[in-house]
């Protein structure tokens, strides 16, 4: 199967990677899980400015634009496709329940939700979940290993950075042979995810005080909350 | 004389369940939402963003229930040790500010998602707990919002708040780290201060 959307990204973000001098910035690192802070924050900076100049800009004229119903059935389309990889993560992760509740939600949602437009399923009492390779090989036992962020791509830790290498192959939407829908789709795709943030922007904004270490430590915890299921080891303050 | 006593112990023992549960911490946050959530959506002026009302109604209703000093030790780790009593007092006082500031605003975006409480299981005895919730919205993974609480003398007091498994506040600890080795505590109050100040300048303009 061949995935040139996939592996050109993966190669763009990897050129970059050692085009930005990754081990020439390790020394800078003040926090030990993010050992390439200033490759990091250059590829932060590179983001912050397509954001700014495109990507926020659509994400706001397609949220302006876009009746309310039509963004929750493009929400709701992707959303039963990534469902479909959720099952098969839940299963890896031996939580056969829950595999089997994803495969009936795109069962359902497939025929009754029509092509996923609607989602049924979470009204019969299916709820949705959300899993990722990276997800997997956590509860697999593999390490985060330091922090990165790519262009275009954000945040992830290494084995996250892997799992969404995997995750990006198997996905349905990158794999379609025509390439103008293939391409539409993964932008309406990017637009649609971007405009759901666009609520927590003014926030971030007003309560970070160095954005770059704002995003990096809440996708951190974010990451480590979904990998335990929202049941992360509590960790009590002392005094 | 002793029964009257009794009596009253009586009567006393019989009530208490009743005290214990009407405090209980998962009953409190259920409280303070659903009294915070029926205000927002009667109130147009907070639903179009009008921020001195919702801050005025965050003061009443959500904030006698939190543990500030808490919350900034918190974020602080290790270094909340290092500040003067007068220096706690003022850091408390920035970091309540900008937290009510920045986050009362989401207020603001509620519509008509629904809260789900998830049962909790109160041990005896138990003084900390985490209450969780869920915000559910059609065709979204629903949010998990989780409230720490502790139990100061008879009242319950949240000291963290968890959205998607994010803690507002232990997401400072980093920042607040590296200011406090830059620059001290007082560069820490400073810092608060500062962006407080724009903040309350950027609101008006």
């Amino acid at each position: 199967m061949k995935n040139r959307f996939a592996t050109r990204a993966f190669a763009l973000s990897f050129a970059l990677a050692v085009g930005g001098g990754l081990s020439g910035c390790a020394s800078t690192a003040a926090n030990p899980k993010d050992p390439f802070e200033g490759f990091n924050r250059a590829m932060f900076a590179v983001n912050e400015g397509l954001d700014t100049v495109a990507f926020k800009p659509l994400a706001k004229g397609y949220d302006a634009i876009a009746p309310a119903p039509v963004k929750t059935g493009v929400g709701n389309f992707f959303g039963n496709i990534a469902d479909v990889w959720t099952a098969l993560n839940n299963l890896l992760q031996g939580k056969v329940g829950d595999a089997f509740s994803d495969v009936g939600r795109v069962l359902v949602n497939t025929t009754v939700g029509i092509a996923g437009l609607f989602d049924v399923a979470t009204e019969m009492g299916l709820p949705k979940h959300q899993e990722d390779l990276g997800q997997t090989l956590a509860v697999w036992g593999v390490g985060d290993g330091p922090y990165f962020y790519w262009p275009i791509i954000g945040p992830r830790t290494t084995r996250d950075t892997f799992g969404w290498v995997v995750d990006i192959h198997a996905d349905p939407v990158a794999n379609l042979d025509d390439v103008s829908v293939r391409n539409s789709l993964l932008g309406l795709r990017f637009v649609d995810i971007r405009a759901s943030l666009l609520p927590t922007d003014k926030v971030v904004e007003e309560a970070a005080f160095d954005k770059y270490n704002y995003v990096r430590d809440a996708y951190l915890q974010h990451r480590r909350s979904v990998i335990h299921d929202g049941n992360p080891p509590r960790e009590l303050p002392e005094d | 004389m002793k029964s009257l006593f009794s009596l009253f112990a009586g009567i006393f023992l019989l009530l208490s369940p009743a005290i214990a549960q009407e405090t209980a911490p998962d009953a409190l946050v259920r409280k303070v939402t659903d009294e915070v959530l029926s205000v927002v959506r009667q109130d147009k002026d907070i639903q179009n963003g009008n921020s001195r009302k919702i801050i005025e109604l965050v003061d009443t209703k959500v904030l006698p229930h939190f543990n500030f000093q808490r919350m900034t030790a918190l974020a602080m780790g290790r270094d909340w040790n290092r500040a003067t009593p007068e220096q706690k007092q003022r850091l408390t006082e920035e970091f309540r500010t900008l937290l009510v500031r920045t986050y009362s605003n989401s207020l603001t975006s509620y519509r008509n998602q629904t809260i789900v409480y998830k049962p909790l299981r109160l041990q005896a005895g138990e003084t900390d707990v985490l209450v969780r919730t869920e915000i559910l919205q059609p065709g979204s993974k629903p949010v998990p919002l989780d409230y720490a609480l502790r139990k100061e003398g008879e009242a319950w007091k949240v000291y963290d708040v968890i959205v998607a498994g994010i803690s507002l506040v232990t997401n400072y600890r980093d920042t607040f780290t590296q200011e406090v080795r830059a620059n001290g505590v007082d560069g820490l109050v400073k810092m608060l201060a500062d962006r407080n100040k724009q903040l309350e300048a950027g609101k008006k303009q």
